[in-house]
C-alpha cells in the first residue's frame, strides 16, 4: 500500500481526540506506514466463508437478577474527578 | 538463610510450624527492597506502613487458626491491576494520582486469603510493550545484567520476584507480558485460559486478549497463585464458569511424564532464533523424553500471520479502551478552550509515544473504509489460528516452545522501531488469540542471559502445562540459579 499522507495521519489523530505536534506527525506518518505494509500480508489468505473471532471463547449474552446491588456513592465515585460542581462531574459546555 | 529468599511454598511451612511469621518476612523483603531496589526499579511504588499492617493482620488471623497457602505472603501486584485505596496508574501520567475506589477480582481474593501487598510493580505504559521502558515512571533493569531490559510488559513483577523483592506477583498477559519477562529474568510466568482469571478492575488493553496471571520463583507456586486467584466472576461477563482443581495436586499426578503427549510446533524454530536459546530448548525437550514423554513434530500452518492479526486486532481493542480517558472522572485534565479541546489536549499530555502509536493504528484499522480490509481480515486470520491450536490438541496434550526466539536486549537498543519490538512476541501472541494457557520455565541461558521453556496447553489445560514444568525442574536446577545483583 501506498505511504499514509500526512493528512491521513492528521485524521486519525481527530478521530482519536490527539492533538499532535508536528513532529510527532511526521514520525507516526513514517512507524504507521511500516507496520501497516507488514500487515498487508494478511491480505494474501484467503478467507472467503471464514467466520470472524472476536473473542476466543463462545460468548453469550450474560445476565444477572435485575435487583439492586452495593454501588459507589456520590463522593466515592467523585472522588477521583479532576473537577467537580454540586456533587457532578464538570465539563465544559457540550451545546453551543 | 535470608527470609526474602523463600519461596512461597518454603514460606508457608514455616508459618505453618511457627518457625516465623509474616511480620518477619514482610520485613526481610522491605529490608531486600532497600538493599536493592535503586538497581532494579522494580516497584512505581512501594506501601511499607501497609504492607507491616497487612502482614500484622495476617499473623492475627494465623493465630485464630486460620491457615491457607498464600495467608501472610509478601507480593506484588502489577500497576494495571487495580488495588483499592492504593494509587494504581498503569504506568501512565494521564492516572497520575488516581486512587481506585475498589479492588480488581484477583486483589480481592488475595486480600481475603491474607496476602501481603508490597507494592505495584512497574509497567510499560497501560502495559503496551515489551521491555517496561514505556512506563512514565521509572526504569527497570533486567537483575541478571543491570544494562538489560526485564521484558515486558510485566517488567517490574518479573525483576521483583527474580531480585528476591517478594515472593511472587500478579501480572497481566495480553500478547506475551507475563511470559516474556519471566524468559528475560528466569522465573516462572503462567497465563491462563482466556475466561479462567477474571478481568474486572485489570486495566484494560486488550479485552479479547488481556488475562492476568502468576509471576513466581518456581513452578508450585505458580500452581498455588494461579489457584488463589482463579474462578468464575459474575462481574467479568467473559469469566468462565467452571470449577477450579487443586493445581498444587494436580499437577504433582502421575509417573513422570509417562502419557504425555508432546507436540514440538516446527514453525515456532523460527528464523533468526539465537542459537543459544536453540540449543537450550531442544536439551529441554530432551529432558522432557526423559521423564517419559513422547515428544512429537506438531505443525501450526498461519503462525507467520500472527503479529500481523495481533496488532490489527490489539491496536483496535485499545484505541476503543482508552477512549474513556477524558480528564472528566479520573485521571489528567488539561484544560482546553472547549470540552473537545479539553480531551485532546488532556490525552495528548497524558499518553507516551506508543501509547498514542497504538490509539492510532488502532483507530486507523476500525475507521470507515479500512475495518473490513484490516480489523475483520485479521479476526478472520484469528480464527484460522484457532482453528491451528484446535487441530494440534486433537494430536497431543501439550506443546513446547521457546517463550522468546532471543534473550534480554540492552536497554534503548530496540527504542527507535516499533516494528522490531513488535517481532519479539512472536511466539506468544499465538496463546492470546487461541485463548489457551501457557507457561514459561526457566530452561537455561544463552551467552549468560536466561532462557524460558514455554509449555502450551488447551483451554483449561492449566493442571497439564503445569505438570510438565513441574516434573521438568524436578529434574533441573535452573530454576534456583540467582542473579548477583551489584
Amino acid at each position: 500500500m501506498a505511504k499514509l499522507s500526512l493528512e491521513e495521519v492528521e485524521t486519525i489523530a481527530e478521530l482519536a481526540k490527539l492533538t499532535l505536534t508536528d513532529a510527532e506527525k511526521a514520525m507516526f506518518q513514517e512507524q504507521l506506514s511500516d507496520i501497516l505494509e507488514y500487515a498487508e500480508m494478511l491480505q494474501k489468505i484467503d478467507t472467503t466463508g471464514i467466520p470472524p473471532t472476536a473473542s476466543a471463547i463462545p460468548l453469550k449474552n450474560v445476565m444477572r437478577p435485575d435487583v439492586n446491588t452495593l454501588s459507589l456513592d456520590n463522593e466515592e465515585a467523585l472522588f477521583n474527578a479532576p473537577q467537580t460542581d454540586e456533587g457532578s462531574f464538570k465539563v465544559q459546555a457540550v451545546l453551543e | 538463610m535470608e527470609l526474602y529468599t523463600l519461596t512461597i511454598h518454603q514460606a508457608q511451612e514455616k508459618l505453618r510450624y511457627g518457625e516465623t511469621t509474616s511480620v518477619e518476612l514482610t520485613e526481610s523483603v522491605l529490608e531486600r527492597i532497600a538493599q536493592v531496589e535503586d538497581k532494579v526499579g522494580a516497584y512505581i511504588s512501594v506501601q511499607e506502613d501497609l504492607a507491616l499492617q497487612m502482614a500484622r493482620f495476617a499473623d492475627e488471623r494465623r493465630a485464630t487458626g486460620e491457615d491457607n497457602p498464600l495467608l501472610g505472603i509478601p507480593l506484588g501486584i502489577k500497576d494495571a491491576i487495580i488495588t483499592g485505596g492504593v494509587p494504581t496508574t498503569a504506568g501512565s501520567r494521564i492516572l497520575e494520582g488516581y486512587i481506585p475506589p475498589f479492588d480488581a477480582a484477583t486483589v480481592a481474593r488475595l486480600r481475603q486469603a491474607g496476602a501481603v501487598f508490597i507494592g505495584k510493580t512497574n509497567t510499560d505504559e497501560f502495559t503496551m510493550g515489551g521491555s517496561t521502558e514505556y512506563s512514565a515512571y521509572c526504569l527497570t533493569r533486567n537483575p541478571w545484567d543491570l544494562t538489560r531490559v526485564p521484558g515486558g510488559s510485566s517488567g517490574g513483577s518479573a525483576a521483583a520476584v527474580a531480585a528476591d523483592e517478594a515472593l511472587g506477583a500478579l501480572g497481566t498477559d495480553t500478547g506475551g507480558s507475563i511470559r516474556q519477562p519471566a524468559s528475560f529474568c528466569s522465573v516462572v510466568g503462567l497465563k491462563p485460559t482466556y475466561g479462567r482469571v477474571s478481568r474486572y478492575g485489570a486495566i484494560a488493553h486488550g479485552s479479547s486478549l488481556d488475562q492476568i496471571g502468576p509471576l513466581a520463583k518456581d513452578v508450585e507456586d505458580a500452581a498455588i497463585l494461579l489457584g488463589g486467584i482463579a474462578g468464575h466472576d459474575p462481574l467479568d461477563a467473559t469469566s468462565l464458569n467452571a470449577p477450579v482443581p487443586d493445581y498444587v495436586v494436580e499437577m504433582k499426578r502421575g509417573d513422570g511424564l509417562k502419557g504425555l503427549k508432546v507436540g514440538v510446533p516446527t514453525e515456532y524454530f523460527v528464523e533468526g532464533m539465537e542459537p543459544g536459546v536453540k540449543t537450550a530448548i531442544r536439551a529441554a525437550i530432551d529432558k522432557l523424553a526423559d521423564l517419559g514423554a513422547e515428544v512429537v513434530d506438531v505443525s501450526l500452518p498461519h503462525t507467520q500471520y500472527g503479529i500481523a492479526v495481533y496488532y490489527m486486532i490489539v491496536t483496535a481493542e485499545a484505541s476503543a479502551n482508552l477512549s474513556r480517558y477524558d480528564g472528566v472522572r479520573y485521571g489528567l485534565r488539561q484544560d482546553g478552550v472547549d470540552m473537545w479541546d479539553t480531551f485532546r489536549q488532556t490525552r495528548e499530555t497524558g499518553f507516551g509515544p506508543e501509547v498514542k502509536r497504538r490509539i492510532m493504528l488502532g483507530t486507523y484499522a476500525l475507521s470507515a473504509g479500512y475495518y473490513d480490509a484490516y480489523y475483520l481480515k485479521a479476526q478472520q486470520v484469528r480464527t484460522l489460528l484457532r482453528r491451528d491450536f484446535e487441530q494440534a490438541f486433537e494430536q497431543v496434550d501439550v506443546m513446547v516452545a521457546p517463550t522468546v526466539p532471543g534473550v534480554a536486549f540492552e536497554i534503548g537498543e530496540k527504542g527507535d522501531d516499533p516494528l522490531q519490538m513488535y517481532l519479539i512476541d512472536v511466539l506468544t501472541v499465538m496463546l492470546n488469540l487461541a485463548g489457551v494457557c501457557g507457561i514459561s520455565v526457566p530452561c537455561g541461558f544463552s551467552e549468560g542471559m536466561p532462557v524460558g521453556l514455554q509449555i502450551i496447553g488447551p483451554a483449561l489445560g492449566e493442571s497439564g502445562i503445569l505438570r510438565a514444568a513441574y516434573q521438568y525442574e524436578q529434574v533441573t536446577a535452573w530454576h534456583k540459579q540467582k542473579p548477583g545483583i551489584g
